[in-house]
């Protein structure tokens, strides 16, 4: 047996993986968008400072928030936005019930459950924000 | 081993946030960026958004929803960035760059909510 010893270290077997690896395959793709939806949240968080400053500011501040919200890029991004952060709820709901473990009485309640539950109280939030807002 | 001790606090902020924002902003969104600005229903005005916003609770809530979502972001995107464009290279950079954004927002945010209200 004759070994080969380096003064170096080894250079390991290590795939190049191409930059855009999970833009091939379809379950990949929905991985990575998944991933991207936090810019959107981020993002979400930005409009609405823009628009709790506004507020603050007054009637004609106010104003022009409502006026760059109507502008039709804005519009176009935060459509896409909304489409995002919709997938980012919906992606969390249907993942929370693998996160939790629920025992009521020593038995596990089921993923059904827990999934409903978070679906209810989305619906319920949603409706009060409205109601808040609107009303 | 300071990093090991942090990071099952942003973990925690990663889905506390994500859940916070989950419940929240589609139904925020909607409405500020779509609804309202499309014409569908007539603009709240702002003298209701502002007792609205000015109510302790909502306070909270919205600073709560935006410290947490941002956090979320951060954590999330480091994540995205190491793995989606395979930056793990630039660690700290990302590091510093998502959750310092995250920290300077959330003081923007605490700014605005509580004396700027």
């Amino acid at each position: 047996m004759s070994a080969n010893y380096t003064e170096f270290h080894p250079r390991w077997y290590r795939p190049r993986m191409p930059v855009f690896w999970w833009v091939g395959r379809r379950s990949y793709l929905v991985f990575v968008l998944r991933e991207l939806s936090s810019v959107f949240v981020a993002w979400s968080v930005v409009f609405l400072l823009l628009l709790v400053h506004a507020v603050s500011q007054g009637g004609a501040a106010y104003q022009r928030f409502l006026n760059l919200s109507s502008n039709p890029w804005m519009l176009a991004l935060n459509v896409v936005a909304l489409a995002f952060v919709v997938f980012h709820a919906i992606t969390w709901f249907n993942l929370a019930p693998q996160a939790m473990v629920v025992r009521l009485r020593g038995k596990r309640v089921p993923r059904s459950v827990i999934a409903s539950a978070h679906y209810a109280g989305w619906a319920l939030l949603s409706a009060l924000t409205a109601w808040l807002i609107l009303g | 081993m300071a990093k090991r001790r942090v990071e099952p606090l942003l973990w925690l902020l990663f889905s506390s946030g994500g859940l916070a924002a989950a419940l929240l902003l589609p139904v925020l969104l909607l409405l500020f960026g779509l609804v309202i600005p499309a014409g569908w229903v007539s603009a709240p005005g702002q003298a209701h958004l502002l007792s609205v916003a000015r109510f302790p609770l909502t306070r909270i809530v919205l600073l709560g929803l935006f410290v947490l979502a941002l956090f979320h972001w951060a954590h999330r995107f480091r994540y995205t960035l190491y793995d989606g464009l395979q930056l793990k290279h630039l660690s700290t950079l990302i590091i510093v760059g998502c959750y310092g954004g995250a920290l300077a927002g959330s003081v923007i945010a605490g700014y605005l909510l509580l004396p700027g209200l």
